[in-house]
């Protein structure tokens, strides 16, 4: 370790651990990466809920067409976005269109990402490398202080004239470059530009992040810690640090682009002779909004991976854990992550199909797609294989874990008629495609997370989840999320447009011919969608309760071998009572003629009887 | 425990963290310039036509050779605090504040002579640039003293028909008029991309400026307390300062040659 007593005036004064800190230091302005992440993960599953809350709303107007929501949430809802968003307590297109864009821009950069990298990676990675803390502590708290004004910023704009931004997640130009201007909006404070705004606060957060993320896995892996012998998690840490790195900036420069668009009047992704309402747009033209589909998807391809990687981390250190085995193959999942990272920055035309580039562009994005489903089968066979033979323990994380391998599984195996060009355009933006990526996120990733949640909880806190309360989460659950994401195949092959209001539509209008037969799932859908809401309850009880009155859990919970479970718990500020030097790779479960059926990585080899 | 490696070198990698860190943060800002540089490629591929000669080289040049300048005195400024030397220090990431000025002092110059210039287009597509005679100018017509070396091939040809217009106030009638303006970003792709990659660079160029200006100024006590500390700090804003440098490589041919 460094010995080095010279201390500038602002180097470290939290290195102490025996300094007291002040309530404000210490809860919020505070620079310790555990804290960090508990403020990370907090903060993220409020924005999980949010998300949620948008979606049951949008769930309900598609079963029940103009029809107020019941126990006066309709109400609730007029009296918080108004009478002309929501008149009478029915949510308008606009409310719709509103809810739509914003439900997956909040799922995406202010839930599953900061839960995924910043929650769990904040706490656990500088504990599994054997780290003090992170490399860069006030880097890291003004990554957290950005991440929590863009999402005030987003949360904002629903408040303003107009609402939120309407123009998909996806914010496709033109429609994004004319929505929320004119009358009754404000000039910068509307919806969409507010939109913008708040992905730059949030990008600034993921760049922070990665850059301090990166630095302290190659920098501050303790003595014997080789690249080898990393935990998987950490990996998956670290491949995920890289796309942050280099995918999110050019979506920077397309936000700033947009931004001038919007605000300065160029016409970056405005065409020439755009007319609006029968006018000709006010612009010079000769922008191309193809330019922004290409900025924009080539950071949300990344984005994808970034949401499942720090996912399958989870997973994999759950998995070796319970099943008590090594993981099979880790190497070839090492490998597997590192071609994942980097094929995912060559694969992102392939959301752009229909746009007409060309049969020789999608020929060779269909190409890299399908490739790039290699690595993400090898990562999930090995978690399979490390199930075969272990002596399984089935607690509350081991659930989630499990039932994640198939469910992921689904999701990307539906992926692959959407990777080639021909099947592709018949399914593009419709349920089909929700259906698809919702299977990874959502009973993929998020399980991951609730897995995650239940498994570190006695790390963090010194106390179990009950067990019980978890199964009671778990079961409904699963079962919901199949419920709801299931009949959005059978309504996406039939037709139904992602982006349809009311449903498919009333029986006078074009489309419902073709979709009538399949429009009945919607109230399926929808009522497992409200199930799965109360089944978040006993969850919500889990959490809160247990911090309390838990049964007591011991510094290693779960006879775990990573560093992670040798420190005290909680751990206190520098994390390792003593330096500690790692000895042996992350997963030496059942080693043949040890007493215990787990080795620690920083255990000193010692004499076999 | 502490952090480790924060001023000396961890063995297997042979870099302190932030050494670490500034090159992953420049790695990023790489993929930032190269969005906007490759959008500059897509929108030109996509254009009917492209102005030329529309910047004055000169500025441009002498801001190239600034910058650059600037780049060698951070180096010197950062090897002088490593031998130890106070003063000469001082003396070159002064040097280099001052470059960053004069810099920034130049751009300003380039876009106020920019607000100044104006460009009109007529009916048939016909653009012609120059400068606004504003006491000719009324509500039906818009007299405007040409460029000499049109942006435009078009503007040229009007201008030869009607007579070789060099030095000659131009009257266009308004009603033969869609556009006319200044060079503000709006007024057409090449002011859009103009400004926003120069501006964005320039934010870069103030930022880099406040921070080495820091280290020159209140930040300097640290020489005398952490020295080694201090020459690392100064090494990797000096690393940033040089990829400020190198955008600028870059854009000076691309917006103002090509």
């Amino acid at each position: 370790m460094d010995t080095t007593h010279a201390h500038s005036a602002e180097a470290h004064s939290h290195d102490h651990g025996h300094e007291e800190l002040g309530y404000w230091r210490k809860y919020i302005f505070s620079t310790d990466h555990k804290m960090i992440g508990i403020q990370y993960g907090i903060t993220a599953l409020c924005f999980l809920f949010f998300g949620f809350l948008l979606m049951l709303y949008m769930r309900y107007q598609l079963a029940y067409p103009d029809t107020a929501a019941p126990l006066g949430l309709g109400k609730l809802l007029s009296s918080l976005v108004g009478q002309d968003m929501a008149p009478k307590g029915v949510m308008s297109a606009s409310l719709y269109n509103s809810f739509g864009a914003m439900h997956g821009t909040v799922m995406v950069f202010l839930a599953i990402v900061p839960l995924a990298f910043g929650a769990f990676g904040n706490y656990v990675t500088p504990l599994q490398i054997g780290a003090p803390d992170m490399a860069f502590p006030r880097l890291n708290m003004a990554s957290y202080w950005a991440y929590f004004l863009g999402g005030i910023i987003m949360l904002g704009s629903f408040l303003v004239p107009g609402g939120a931004a309407k123009s998909g997640w996806t914010s496709y130009s033109p429609l994004a470059g004319i929505a929320d201007q004119g009358t009754g909006v404000w000039h910068i404070l509307n919806g969409q530009t507010l939109w913008i705004i708040g992905m730059v606060f949030l990008i600034s957060s993921s760049l922070l992040g990665s850059v301090n993320f990166i630095t302290t896995i190659i920098q501050l892996r303790a003595p014997g810690m080789t690249w080898m012998r990393l935990p998987f998690f950490v990996w998956a840490q670290f491949v995920t640090g890289f796309l942050l790195l280099l995918a999110f900036p050019p979506l920077e420069a397309a936000g700033i682009l947009q931004l001038m668009d919007r605000v300065v009047g160029t016409s970056f992704f405005m065409p020439s002779g755009l007319v609006v309402n029968g006018q000709i747009w006010p612009s010079s033209g000769g922008g191309s909004p193809l330019l922004w589909q290409h900025l924009f998807w080539f950071l949300a391809h990344p984005e994808v991976y970034v949401l499942i990687l720090p996912g399958l981390g989870i997973i994999s250190e759950i998995i070796a854990n319970n099943s008590r085995k090594p993981l099979w193959g880790y190497k070839s999942m090492v490998g597997a992550s590192l071609v994942l990272g980097f094929l995912s920055f060559i694969v992102w035309a392939h959301h752009m199909y229909l746009t007409g580039m060309g049969t020789t562009v999608s020929a060779f994005f269909q190409t890299t797609t399908i490739i790039i489903s290699v690595p993400s089968v090898i990562i999930l066979t090995c978690l399979i294989i490390s199930l075969y033979g272990g002596s399984i323990r089935f607690n509350t994380p081991m659930l989630f874990a499990t039932a994640f391998l198939p469910l992921f599984g689904i999701g990307g195996l539906t992926g692959i008629p959407l990777a080639f060009n021909a099947s592709d355009v018949p399914l593009h933006d419709t349920y089909y495609v929700i259906g698809h990526f919702h299977y990874i996120v959502a009973p993929g990733t998020i399980f991951a997370m609730f897995a995650g949640v239940y498994f570190w909880y006695p790390k963090i806190t010194g106390r179990y989840m009950s067990e019980f309360l978890g199964k009671l989460h778990f079961w409904p659950s699963m079962i919901c999320m199949n419920g709801i994401f299931m009949p959005m195949f059978v309504q996406g092959m039939a037709g139904v447009h992602r982006r349809w209001y009311n449903g498919g539509g009333t029986p006078d209008s074009p489309t419902f011919e073709m979709v009538k037969n399949v429009l009945y799932l919607n109230k399926w859908m929808t009522w497992f969608a409200i199930v799965l809401a109360i089944a978040q309850i006993p969850f919500i009880i889990n959490f809160f309760t247990a911090w309390k009155r838990g049964r007591q859990a011991p510094d290693n919970a779960w006879d775990a071998t990573t560093l992670d479970w040798q420190t005290p718990t909680p751990p206190p500020h520098g994390n390792f009572a003593t330096a500690p030097t790692v000895y042996r790779g992350p997963y030496e479960y059942s080693v043949p003629g040890e007493a215990r059926d787990f080795l620690p990585q920083s255990e000193a080899p010692h004499d076999k009887k | 425990m502490e952090i480790p490696y924060n001023v000396k070198p961890r063995p297997d990698t042979g870099l302190y963290n932030a050494k670490v860190g500034i090159w992953l943060f420049l790695a990023s800002e790489v993929m930032l310039f190269g969005g906007l540089f490759s959008s500059y490629v897509f929108l030109r591929m996509g254009a009917d036509v492209w102005p030329h000669h529309i910047l004055d080289v000169a500025p441009g040049f002498i801001n190239t050779f600034v910058l650059i300048f600037s780049s060698v005195t951070m180096v010197l400024g950062w090897v002088y605090a490593k031998m130890g030397n106070y003063k000469w220090f001082k003396i070159w990431v002064g040097c280099t504040v001052l470059c960053a000025l004069a810099f920034t002092g130049i751009k300003s110059y380039e876009y106020y002579g920019k607000f100044h210039h104006y460009g009109v287009i007529l009916k048939d597509g016909t653009q012609i640039t120059g400068h606004l005679e504003k006491e000719e100018t009324n509500d039906t017509v818009i007299a405007i003293h040409p460029d000499e070396h049109q942006a435009y091939a078009s503007g040229e040809e009007y201008l030869k028909a009607a007579g070789g217009g060099e030095h000659h106030v131009v009257l266009l009638q308004r009603k033969d008029v869609v556009w006319f303006s200044n060079f503000q970003p709006k007024y057409n792709t090449f002011m859009a991309i103009y400004f926003t990659l120069t501006g964005l660079h320039a934010l870069h160029v103030l930022g880099g400026a406040l921070v080495i200006a820091y280290f020159w100024g209140p930040g300097s006590k640290m020489f005398y307390t952490d020295r080694e500390h201090f020459a690392n700090r100064l090494e990797v804003v000096g690393l940033f300062w040089h990829f400020v440098d190198l955008v600028w490589i870059f854009l000076f041919p691309l917006l103002y040659l090509l």
